[in-house]
C-alpha cells in the first residue's frame, strides 16, 4: 500500500486513519525554530463526515487512500441501493444507504451527480447544486397571492419537503438548492 | 486597506526600525546573504544555489538562515554594536507565521549581559506596538521552568517524566499526537510548551522566557552558577514567537564542539551533511568575540501583530507562493 509522509500533505489529499478514508482539511505546520517540526492537521472522515483533528511529527507517513471523486449518472433506487453510472464506460455502481443518507431525496434519475468512491465503492454522493421537482402536495393556498409573502411546506417528487411560497401549486417544477435544501425559483 | 497603503505602513516600520538602531548609534551591516557555509542546526535547513565563479568553475553556496556567523566576524574583526536588517531563508517553513524568504532584524550589543538585551528589545517591541490593537504595555519575564509551573501546572520540569507531560496535553485537550515514543521526554516536554504553554504567552502584553534548559543553548553562553541553564531569551506577543537572544557564546573550541556535535546529530538523523563555517572559527580563535549579546527578532511577525494580520504573508509584497 502506498504512503503519504506529511511532508507530501496538503488539504484535499485522502489517507487512511483507523481504517477509514479521510480528506485533510487543513493543514499547520508548527515549526518552534529550537526544536521537531509537528503538522496540525485537521481532516474529515469520508464515512462518517466527522472532523478530526490530530497532529503529526514531520516525517511521519500514512497510508493512501483510494479514493477519487467522479462523475456519474444516477439511474433509479432498487428499494435497497441506489444505482449510477459512468456514462461514457457505462459501468455501473450501486451506493448503500449510508452513502446517500443525506441527499437521497434530491436525487432526481438522469442527473449528473459527483460520485466518491473508495477502492472502487461509492462512499459520498453530491447531487447537482440545483434540481427540479415537481410539487406533488402542498395546501393550496390563496389563489391570486403572486407577492410571495410569507411560506409554506410542500412535498415533492422525492419525497423532500422544503418551504415554497404561498402561490406554489402541486404539479408545478421548482428548482431546489441542494446543499441548503431550499427553495430557489418555480421551474420554466 | 489597499496593498499601497499597507505598502507604505511597512515602509514607515521598516524606517521606525532603523531609525530606533540610529538613535542609539548602532549602525546597519548588510552581511552576504551567501555564504560557502551553513549551519549544522538541526532544525535549519538552508537553500543551496550554484555559483559560476570565474577561474573555479561552478560552486556551491548557501543562503543564510540568519545573518549571525557574518555579523560575529565582523565583531571579532572590531566593528561594534550592529543590526542587520533584511531577508533570510529557511526552507520548508510555510504558515501563517512562516514564510520561507523572510525578514529578520538581528543584532549584537556589546558589554550587554542578557537583562540589559531583553529590556532593548521590550523597548523595541513597545515602540513598534504601542497605539495598535496588540496590547505590549505589561511585561511579564518568567524562567523556563516557572513558566511550565504558571502555564502548565508541571512544578519542576526538569525532573518531570514524559508521562506527566502527555497527561497535561489531555488534561488541555491538545489533539492526539502522532508519531513520538511514549519515553520521549524532550519531545513531550516540547509539545507541552508549543500545544500548552505557548498559545497562552503574551495574552495581554509582552512575555519573556529565559533560562532555557542547556540541551537549547544553540550559541548562548551556559550559566557558570548553573550549568543546567543557557543564557538564552524567547520573546512572546500574542502566543506568537517573536524574538530569541543569547549572551553570546565566545569560547571558539565551544563552537567548534557544538558544531560537531550537531553535524553528529544531523548524520543520526540521515539529514545531509553541511560545510561549517570555518571563517567564523578561525576569527573566533584568532581574533576573538568580544563580550557581547545578540538577538534575532521576525520583522514580519511584528508588523503583522502591529497591523492586526493574520497571516504575515498579508504584510509582504508577495508570500512565496506568488513569487
Amino acid at each position: 500500500m502506498a504512503t503519504v509522509s506529511t511532508n507530501e500533505f496538503k488539504n484535499g489529499l485522502k489517507f487512511l486513519m483507523d481504517g477509514q478514508p479521510c480528506t485533510i482539511t487543513d493543514n499547520t505546520i508548527v515549526q518552534p525554530g529550537k526544536g521537531q517540526a509537528f503538522n496540525r492537521v485537521k481532516y474529515r472522515n469520508l464515512i462518517t463526515g466527522r472532523v478530526l483533528e490530530k497532529t503529526f511529527k514531520s516525517g511521519e507517513k500514512v497510508e493512501a487512500a483510494d479514493v477519487m471523486d467522479t462523475e456519474l449518472q444516477y439511474l433509479y433506487n432498487d428499494g435497497e441501493f441506489w444505482h449510477f453510472m459512468d456514462a461514457e464506460s457505462f459501468e455501473q455502481y450501486q451506493a448503500s444507504e449510508a452513502a446517500v443518507a443525506d441527499i437521497s431525496k434530491f436525487l432526481v434519475e438522469q442527473d449528473m451527480c459527483v460520485v466518491t468512491l473508495w477502492n472502487g465503492d461509492p462512499i459520498s454522493v453530491t447531487p447537482p447544486k440545483q434540481v427540479t421537482l415537481e410539487v406533488v402536495d402542498t395546501d393550496p393556498g390563496l389563489k391570486g397571492d403572486t407577492a410571495g409573502t410569507g411560506g409554506k411546506p410542500a412535498t415533492l417528487s422525492t419525497g423532500a419537503v422544503v418551504q415554497v411560497p404561498l402561490f406554489v401549486q402541486i404539479g408545478e417544477m421548482v428548482i431546489v438548492n441542494t446543499e441548503k435544501g431550499e427553495y430557489v425559483s418555480r421551474a420554466k | 486597506m489597499t496593498k499601497f497603503e499597507r505598502l507604505k505602513k511597512r515602509s514607515q516600520f521598516l524606517h521606525d526600525l532603523r531609525a530606533f538602531f540610529y538613535e542609539r548609534a548602532v549602525i546597519e551591516v548588510d552581511t552576504p546573504i551567501l555564504s560557502q557555509a551553513a549551519t549544522p542546526d538541526l532544525h535549519l535547513r538552508s537553500l543551496r544555489t550554484t555559483l559560476q565563479i570565474p577561474g573555479e568553475g561552478l560552486k556551491d553556496y548557501y543562503l543564510h538562515t540568519s545573518p549571525e556567523y557574518p555579523m560575529k566576524r565582523l565583531l571579532c574583526e572590531g566593528v561594534e554594536d550592529c543590526f542587520y536588517l533584511g531577508k533570510v531563508f529557511r526552507d520548508s517553513d510555510l504558515s501563517p507565521r512562516h514564510q520561507i524568504e523572510f525578514s529578520m532584524l538581528e543584532w549584537y550589543r556589546l558589554g550587554f549581559d542578557l537583562q540589559q538585551l531583553i529590556d532593548e528589545v521590550v523597548a523595541l517591541i513597545q515602540a513598534r506596538l504601542s497605539g495598535s490593537e496588540t496590547l505590549c504595555d505589561d511585561v511579564e519575564q518568567l524562567t523556563y521552568r516557572e513558566t511550565f509551573t504558571k502555564y502548565a501546572q508541571i512544578d519542576d520540569i526538569c525532573s518531570a517524566t514524559a508521562a506527566n507531560c502527555r497527561e497535561v496535553l489531555l488534561i488541555h485537550k491538545v489533539p492526539e499526537i502522532v508519531g513520538v515514543e511514549l519515553d520521549d521526554k524532550v519531545l513531550w516536554e516540547q509539545l507541552v510548551l508549543t500545544e500548552v504553554i505557548e498559545p497562552q504567552l503574551g495574552k495581554s502584553g509582552i512575555c519573556v522566557i529565559n533560562d532555557f534548559p542547556a540541551r537549547d543553548a544553540a550559541l548562548a553562553r551556559v550559566s557558570t552558577d548553573n550549568p543546567q541553564c543557557a543564557q538564552r531569551f524567547e520573546v512572546f506577543v500574542k502566543g506568537m514567537e517573536l524574538a530569541n537572544g543569547y549572551y553570546e557564546l565566545a569560547d571558539a573550541n565551544e563552537y567548534r564542539q557544538r558544531f560537531e556535535a550537531s553535524l553528529a546529530m544531523r548524520k543520526e538523523q540521515g539529514l545531509p551533511p553541511v560545510v561549517l563555517d570555518e571563517n567564523l572559527l578561525a576569527d573566533l580563535e584568532q581574533k576573538g568575540l568580544p563580550d557581547c549579546s545578540g538577538v534575532a527578532l521576525g520583522v514580519d511577525r511584528l508588523f503583522a501583530l502591529q497591523q492586526g494580520l493574520e497571516d504575515i504573508s498579508e504584510g509582504i509584497a508577495f508570500g512565496i507562493k506568488d513569487a
